[in-house]
């Protein structure tokens, strides 16, 4: 009874009696929950034009974040660091369209997931030869993002808002609406789509693969690079960074491969249920550490009940 | 092989002339065997055949889709326009103003009505107002589609959903439209409104057509010519007229037999090749 007591009352007991600090969980897991959301929503854009389950996208955030941080050790100031780390990752997707996804076409899925874990390793090894293995510092007061906190005091306790984490969820609210106007509004957005819908069609119509191919790849690379910049001004620019790609794998089997809503819809799902998971509920009763696994037995609870995802599209077909 | 020999009317230079060419699937499986054919500027011609003779697989390598399926043209040279086509992508050559309308509509189902059409432009660079008039003119041909603009052309039905996919294709301003199965799995009365609108757009627009067609009545009524494929060869070809009339046609084609109805005992079944072939 009062191990019943304790999954079920007790914790939103404790939510009730300090509200402020329950916002604070909230705040903290919305803060991670937008840097899954672009990484999701990184892996959607390759996946919806071209079928491609992007491994890749976790290495190419650390890349992204080590050329930025790397140019400007070299004397190149940070906000010039920024266009040419964009130059960079333009680079590396006209790069990975010649001389992976063009040999590749019309292969299998699985042979296009291999060559992106292929790219992948390449990539670990060129950005461990050109900036060294070594953990890095974001140069985050260098590009003008602001680290002190404030301090807020709703019901008569206090949470505490870093500067940056408000500056990070802003970027990607604004990185999220230019990239929903690209795809609805543009011509080249809206070849995104269509290719996403029929290939051959879109072929027939005379959309140029390679040409929407690199530009998909390289606008995973700017997001990329935002999410390099957010999070490695949380927790520093390392190759451990790889792994949170991982976590974007949940998000992605919440919200639906193919969903840009889904994506930052289940991003921030997963990034604040698992805070408040852990502080509520793991804590107390699992010891703690459940962020590492919780997302992966949510994802699998939504694939149980709805396979395509909470957002994935709806298979349209008329015979 | 059967030489094709010109249509008599045509005096100027073809739109699109297919010499010869040879198609292989996956390195192995010979699909075409030496096919040729021409459309003469602002014509309408038919490929007619059964399931499998190559129709679709002709329009493919004309427009440079094979390529997508592994297949790939080993023979024979394709000029469109007065310049050799068969290593041009489709970009370039829907650039240079020949499209290819696929078998089975192919919209894109997720995208509105009018997303669809717009798709059609991307090679265009004549600017955003001309794309406009061009769309315009598009709801003009095709009433239905303004009234269905904003909706998923998924949901839409099968004629509004070709009648999509035709007005894409003229989006791109083309010169030729490949137009594979028009009348795919589409009521008798809209199968006729499509092809009214096709003879429209050829009439005003000048736009030339090659079509390919199982329903070999409908076709044979709007082009001009004809060429019957069977097993990857031309076996017959002429002015439609005249292969309306064509004793072979009627009796394979058009389902009329020759001397009333007979039963199926009586037709050897090496007949069909030996007439072709005589």
């Amino acid at each position: 009874m009062s191990y019943l007591h304790s999954i079920f009352v007790a914790p939103f007991a404790d939510m009730a009696d300090a509200p402020d600090f329950f916002l604070q969980v909230v705040w903290e897991g919305l803060v991670s929950g937008v840097l899954y959301a672009l990484i999701a929503l990184g892996f959607v854009l390759i996946y919806k034009s071209s079928r491609i389950f992007n491994f890749a996208q976790g290495i190419m955030v650390v890349f992204a974040a080590l050329t930025l941080v790397g140019l400007h050790e070299n004397g190149v100031p940070a906000l010039l660091a920024v266009p040419l780390t964009l130059l960079v990752m333009f680079v590396l997707a006209v790069g990975i369209e010649r001389a992976v996804l063009r040999p590749l076409v019309n292969q299998p899925d699985i042979i296009l997931f291999m060559a992106t874990i292929g790219i992948t390793l390449f990539l670990i090894g060129l950005g461990e030869t050109i900036f060294g293995g070594a953990n890095k510092v974001m140069i985050t007061e260098q590009l003008g993002i602001p680290t002190g906190s404030w301090v807020v005091e709703p019901f008569g306790g206090f949470v505490s808002v870093e500067q940056k984490d408000v500056t990070a969820v802003v970027g990607a609210v604004l990185l999220v609406i230019a990239l929903l106007v690209f795809l609805n509004k543009s011509k080249m957005g809206r070849a995104i789509r269509a290719l996403g819908d029929d290939h051959q069609a879109a072929l027939s119509v005379g959309i140029s693969l390679s040409t929407i191919w690199v530009l998909v790849w390289f606008i995973s690379g700017i997001i990329a690079l935002a999410t390099g910049i957010v999070w490695g001004a949380r927790a520093g620019v390392s190759f451990a960074l790889e792994v949170i790609a991982l976590k974007a794998l949940p998000v992605l089997m919440l919200g639906g491969l193919e969903s840009v809503t889904g994506a930052i819809v289940g991003g921030l799902a997963i990034g604040i249920l698992e805070k408040v998971f852990e502080i509520y509920w793991g804590q107390p009763l699992l010891g703690g550490n459940t962020e590492a696994w919780f997302a992966y037995m949510l994802a699998l609870l939504v694939l149980l009940v709805r396979p395509q995802g909470l957002f994935g599209e709806k298979i349209i077909e008329r015979v | 092989m059967i030489p094709n020999p010109a249509p008599a009317t045509q005096t100027v230079e073809p739109i699109l002339s297919v010499n010869n060419i040879e198609v292989i699937y996956d390195h192995v499986i010979l699909v075409l065997k030496g096919v040729s054919l021409t459309v003469p500027r602002g014509g309408i011609t038919a490929i007619l055949g059964a399931n499998g003779a190559g129709k679709t697989t002709t329009l493919k390598a004309i427009s440079n889709l094979l390529h997508a399926e592994r297949g790939e043209v080993t023979k024979g040279s394709i000029v469109f326009d007065g310049e050799e086509v068969q290593a041009l992508s489709s970009n370039l050559l829907v650039r240079r103003g020949c499209i290819q309308v696929m078998e089975g509509r192919h919209c894109f189902g997720h995208l509105s009505v009018e997303d669809n059409l717009m798709t059609g432009a991307f090679t265009r660079k004549d600017g955003a107002a001309a794309i406009k008039a061009d769309l315009d003119l598009v709801y003009d041909y095709f009433p239905r589609l303004k009234v269905r603009r904003t909706s998923q052309a998924g949901y839409t039905s099968g004629g509004e959903q070709q009648m999509t996919a035709i007005g894409r294709a003229l989006m791109s301003r083309p010169k030729m439209i490949l137009l594979d199965e028009p009348s795919m799995g589409l009521a008798p009365q809209l199968v006729e409104e499509i092809f009214e609108i096709v003879k429209k757009l050829n009439d005003e627009q000048g736009v030339s057509f090659l079509l390919a067609e199982q329903n070999t009545n409908v076709a044979l009524r709007y082009a001009k010519y004809g060429y019957i494929l069977e097993s990857g060869r031309v076996v017959l070809d002429g002015e439609a007229a005249a292969l309306r009339e064509n004793d072979d046609v009627k009796e394979f084609y058009l389902g009329v037999g020759g001397e009333g109805r007979k039963s199926f005992r009586d037709v050897k079944h090496y007949k069909r090749r030996k007439r072709w072939l005589s």
